[in-house]
């Protein structure tokens, strides 16, 4: 079922067989038959791990959303909430609880905490008078969830505001414990290195807990040679900018949440014209993606102006009957060339392939003549696009951009506004006072006072600032680490720069030069970009020594801390690729972002923010 | 935003004995001490005092549930048998089949349907219960050192496909848990019992460097939940400028201790703390903060008029005063206007009525509205849009998009065009702008502005080629053929002759010029 998970370097598959058992364990604790109450959040991380028939194998009967009030009748012995440790749901079990006695008497009732059980959680029951109602309190460590052959997520959202605003270092406690479950299943990892205070503080916490448990020895020959551990925060401008890569524009336009993408009803009614429109779907339809799919793992990480030719390429193997077929569409907005893609899951539909094509290749000529009037989306697109790359190349960085300005005069959605200006200032090191000024200003105007909140969050982030020193030291590590390549090879990649067509994602670049020829060599650079730079060493009992075959590939962990976009994790499988690197690399991560959902994280009430 | 996670409870009787032990001890040593250490009652609110542990069911309990879970699973041999169908194989849900948020959905609505059912009485089937797997090891289990015996075991047996050889993780038991039965635990140890989910009495911790000592291990820790756990036992035990200042100079406690005040809704203390920490601005937006759950506009309103007084930044205090002008200027608005287009007098609104009330909107909305309703209002009014402009310094640029996307929609073109119209000092009339006119044209074609009003900003689009592009997307042949005649451009308009009507006045215009000697045209 999951067997996309073991065709990596690593088999992934062993953690989430872990993980399985344990929640089967678990169930089997609560004997009898079972309803389980979900906090909603939960049932995306935990659909990696299990489906439902694991759950019914358990006796799992009903399965019934949180929600306030009384519980849903069903007629089951045990009750089981499935939480995440947060007061408010404390409240909503309390509630539940209460209104049960009223009406049942003999069901059992469980807590199962994800990731950690909850001193303040189980306080706030004892509280609610509820805490004596429940036979088994039990956490379900859930740390690093297994997302594809070569990708682990935490699935924690909110890891950058609690490190970076609010300074709360739980999530990096988790990450130290997730890397130590890691270790344990696939071995000691010999070499660690990290950049930043998040990264200082989680190899402080490995190495601390491994003295804790000093005594016994890991016996498992190491898989990984070595651990990088990258915060988000030396790298602010990756994400801001929009990814060019085919997985990572379909997340930057429909977003990518646990793995499933969510389309609109409508992009599966194009088919059937004339017929009756009774019969269409309603309601969005959600599509898993991963490398279990041959096609989509073939494509997704090809620059969008390469995938045409791809798919092309695929078609006339697949088939060439429906060559003619919409050749008649001119303009594919960018929203329709991502909409093809269901048919995907079913590549065996001939047609699939050719669908698309027509679109990317519109979108590919597009951007090379930049257009004229900005109306349609695809037209919006490329300006946008523009002005980042403008930004990522230096240009005018100083001054209030017209572009940004059009923007908020059209009210477009604040969060674009919000990560344009956010680039502007990473890549000028800050605003200048006035220029600062000036855009808080349209935006509050604009989008609301209650905004400055958010405004403030964002400085204390770092994201947004004014400039304090006259010296922008962003040209020089542009320089030093070629972030911008000017010939991005989109087609034939023989760089990363082509996941951002043209900016190659500093974090990468840093893993890159880790690799070869080393970080001395960028002394100076890592001295500029925030927190510390480190390496630190962790024996091995002498019989695990791997003795590497001649050629052998090393592996790496990178864990980004606060957050990876999927053109970064594209950016690492083409080092993976590449023939001469000797490096293959496995990524881990508190939470896949996208521009858009990490600014969101660092809104105060973002819902508010639609006008 | 996960607050911080606890410590565990161990339910294992014997521990909940011992654990009683060690509290009545600790009451005893506690009477002794207080004779003698007086000057700790500093740090000591002992009116608050009582035995503060993890865990504090009694083995009667423990009993109680023992003796439930026996009668449950008796229980168990009387249970329903449920004869739920089989799930369906296709769901147009959004949700893959067999997902479990999509399974949530489904069993919770089959179950409305049984519900609806009637009921009939329950026949006791006989469900066997499943055999509990004893085998293999579950990450937990090594983690918490539950292995029995402490032996290796392979994960082979419980992962089918795996080759490799795995042995118990280093994981496996720490040092300190042997340490189990030992009563006197140092403040180290003790943040190490609580990061193992074990219970730990923080109570004998009693003098003020006890207690920052177990902090300190507590922060060294990076447990975000010991960390907490420590300090709400020092928030208990400690007055509150002691607590403050020690916090102060333990940043990372100080943090998290915010965010626990925070997580806990406890404003007042939480700007108690920031105040004692000079962290002004901090408090100003905390302050404000709350007005966004003040749904009533005058209480709103009254609220944000109460915070012009906090010590905000410079330029936040001047966003702050404008929100509370906002809102105030807005609450009149709408009094003024609802009852205008209640009386039906007023045709503005009896023709486009309003769909919101203006309350709470935007400044630039509020400008946009008033652009609408009240355009030709005398300066002095709260809703004219020069007023607004004047009282909030809009920027140009603001509020000629503004205006003109308000005009446009009512299609009051002479408004537009008197909003471009500048005289100089001669008395000639010209077109200014400060906005592109590309932009403009935008506006108006989306409000679809006739050609006869596109015209006479397309011809004022500066760029030539953005001109003439603009030109023919919009059928303004006149612009076409003059750019081109202006630029010399004979292959183009030549090129152009057969976009235009066959025998139209345009292409009578092209040939004339075609066939002018004086052009000199450049192809």
């Amino acid at each position: 079922m999951a067997a996309h998970l073991s065709y990596g370097r690593v088999n992934l598959n062993i953690l989430r067989e872990a993980a399985r058992k344990e929640l089967r364990e678990f169930l089997d604790k609560c004997a009898g038959s079972k309803a389980i109450v979900w906090d909603e959040y939960l049932t995306g991380p935990f659909g990696l791990i299990a489906q439902y028939s694991l759950l019914k194998e358990h006796e799992v009967e009903k399965m019934f959303t949180l929600k306030s009030g009384r519980l849903p009748s069903a007629d089951v012995k045990n009750i089981i909430f499935f939480v995440r440790p947060r007061l408010e749901l404390m409240d909503i079990i309390a509630e539940n609880v209460f209104s049960e006695d009223k009406h049942h008497s003999s069901r059992d009732f469980h807590i199962l905490f994800v990731p950690r059980r909850s001193m303040l959680c189980e306080q706030r029951l004892k509280e609610q008078g509820v805490l004596g109602s429940f036979i088994n309190i039990d956490e379900y460590i859930l740390d690093l969830i297994p997302y594809d052959g070569d990708l682990l997520s935490m699935e924690y959202e909110s890891a950058f505001r609690e490190c970076y605003l609010e300074n709360d270092q739980t999530s990096l406690y988790h990450t130290a414990k997730g890397l130590m479950t890691l270790q344990a299943l696939y071995g000691t990892i010999p070499q660690i290195y990290g950049k930043g205070d998040c990264a200082r503080h989680v190899a402080n916490m490995m190495l601390r807990m491994k003295r804790e448990f000093a005594g016994t020895q890991n016996q498992i020959l190491p898989v990984f040679d070595t651990l990088l551990l990258l915060d988000r925060n030396v790298d602010l401008l990756t994400p801001l900018a929009t990814q060019l890569t085919y997985e990572g524009l379909i997340d930057e336009i429909y977003g990518i949440n646990n793995g499933y993408v969510k389309l609109p009803p409508e992009k599966f009614a194009q088919k059937k014209q004339g017929e009756a429109s009774k019969d269409l779907p309603t309601e969005p339809k959600k599509l898993q993606l991963n490398s279990a799919e041959e096609l989509y793992a073939e494509i997704r990480d090809k620059n969008f102006n390469a995938v045409g030719a791809a798919l092309s390429k695929k078609a006339k193997i697949i088939s060439a009957a429906f060559e003619e077929r919409h050749n008649a569409k001119t303009v594919g907005e960018i929203k329709q060339f991502v909409s093809q893609l269901p048919h995907m899951q079913a590549a065996r539909t001939p047609c699939f392939p050719t669908l698309l094509k027509n679109e990317i290749q519109s979108l590919s000529n597009n951007s090379r003549q930049y257009p004229v009037s900005p109306v349609s989306a695809s037209e919006a697109f490329f300006d946008n696009l523009t002005v980042e790359q403008e930004f990522m190349t230096g240009v005018d960085t100083d001054k209030v951009n017209t572009y940004i300005e059009d923007c908020i005069a059209q009210k477009d959605p604040l969060i674009k506004i919000l990560r344009l200006v956010c680039m502007q200032s990473v890549c000028n090191n800050g605003l200048k006072q006035k220029v600062l000024d000036y855009y808080k200003r349209e935006i509050l105007q604009t989008y609301g006072y209650e905004h400055i909140l958010t405004l403030n969050n964002l400085e204390k982030g770092g994201l947004l600032k004014p400039q304090t020193s006259s010296r922008n030291n962003y040209p020089t590590i542009r320089k030093t680490l070629k972030l911008w390549m000017e010939d991005a090879n989109e087609q034939n990649p023989n760089d990363i720069s082509y996941v951002y067509s043209g900016y190659a994602p500093l974090s990468i670049r840093l893993t890159q030069v880790l690799a070869r020829p080393g970080w001395r060599s960028i002394e100076e650079v890592l001295k500029m970009l925030p927190g510390p730079h480190f390496e630190e060493r962790q024996q091995l009992p002498s019989g695990l020594h791997k003795k590497r075959q001649q050629g052998e590939n090393r592996t790496t962990l990178v864990f980004f801390l606060g957050g990876v976009t999927y053109a970064e994790i594209a950016a690492l499988r083409f080092l993976s690729q590449m023939e001469d690197s000797g490096m293959e690399y496995i990524i881990a991560t508190t939470k896949l972002v996208n521009g858009t959902t990490w600014i969101k994280s660092l809104m105060d009430r973002p819902e508010s923010q639609t006008p | 935003m996960l607050i911080s996670k606890t410590t565990q409870c161990s339910y294992t009787p014997t521990v909940h004995r011992y654990q009683k032990e060690i509290q009545r001890q600790d009451v005893y040593h506690f009477n002794n001490m207080t004779k003698s250490k007086a000057d700790e009652e500093d740090y000591w609110n002992s009116s608050k005092f009582k035995a503060f542990t993890f865990d504090d069911e009694d083995d009667e309990l423990i009993r109680l549930k023992e003796s439930r879970q026996a009668v449950n699973s008796i229980q168990r041999l009387v249970e329903e048998d449920d004869d739920e169908d089989d799930v369906e194989k296709v769901s147009w849900s959004g949700e893959p089949v067999g997902s479990i948020s999509w399974s949530v959905k489904e069993t919770a609505a089959s179950n409305q349907r049984t519900d609806r059912e009637p009921a009939f009485p329950k026949i006791p089937t006989d469900t066997p219960s499943l055999s509990k797997s004893q085998s293999g090891y579950s990450l937990s289990s090594l983690f918490k050192g539950k292995t029995k015996g402490g032996n290796f075991q392979s994960f082979t047996d419980t992962l089918s496909d795996s080759s490799i050889r795995l042995y118990a993780p280093e994981l496996r038991k720490p040092k300190s848990e042997y340490k189990d039965y030992v009563s006197d635990w140092s403040p180290e140890e003790t943040i190490q019992r609580l990061q193992q989910g074990k219970t730990a009495p923080l109570e004998k911790f009693r003098s003020l460097q006890d207690k920052l000592l177990l902090l300190d291990f507590a922060v060294s820790a990076h447990d975000g939940n010991v960390i907490t756990a420590v300090l709400i036992y020092l928030k208990r035990t400690l007055s509150k400028e002691v607590l403050f200042r020690e916090l102060e100079s333990r940043q990372t406690a100080l943090r998290h201790f915010i965010h626990y005040l925070t997580e806990t809704k406890d404003q007042r203390l939480l700007l108690e703390l920031l105040r004692a920490l000079g962290r002004t601005e901090d408090v100003a937006l905390l302050q404000y903060k709350e007005h966004l759950s003040i749904a009533d506009e005058n209480k709103r309103r009254d609220f944000l008029k109460s915070c012009l007084s906090l010590p905000f930044s410079a330029e936040d205090s001047a966003h702050v005063q404008d929100h509370y002008t906002l809102l105030e200027r807005q609450i009149i608005i709408e009094a003024t206007d609802r009852q205008a287009e209640r009386g039906g007098k007023v045709e503005i609104f009896q023709k486009f009525p309003r769909r919101a009330s203006i309350l709470n909107m935007p400044l630039i909305t509020t400008l946009y509205y008033c652009c609408f309703y009240h355009y030709s209002e005398p300066e002095g009014t709260y809703s004219s849009p020069l007023n607004i402009r004047q009282a909030f310094k809009i920027s140009e640029k603001q509020y000629f998009v503004t205006a003109l996307a308000a005009r446009a929609k009512l299609k009051a073109w002479l408004d537009v065009d008197a909003l471009f119209t500048s005289r100089n000092w001669l008395g000639f009339t010209r077109k200014k702008s400060p906005l592109s006119f590309q932009r403009v044209v935008d506006v108006l074609q989306k409000n679809s502005a006739p050609t006869q009003v596109l015209q006479d900003y397309v011809g004022l689009v500066e760029d030539p080629d953005m001109r003439i592009s603009l030109a023919q997307k919009h059928k303004c042949h006149d612009i076409v053929i003059n750019t081109y005649r202006d630029m010399k451009d004979r292959q183009q308009l030549l090129g152009y002759r057969g976009k235009v009507g066959r025998g139209s006045a345009e292409e009578r215009k092209i040939d004339e010029l075609l066939n002018n000697q004086q052009i000199r045209w450049k192809n």
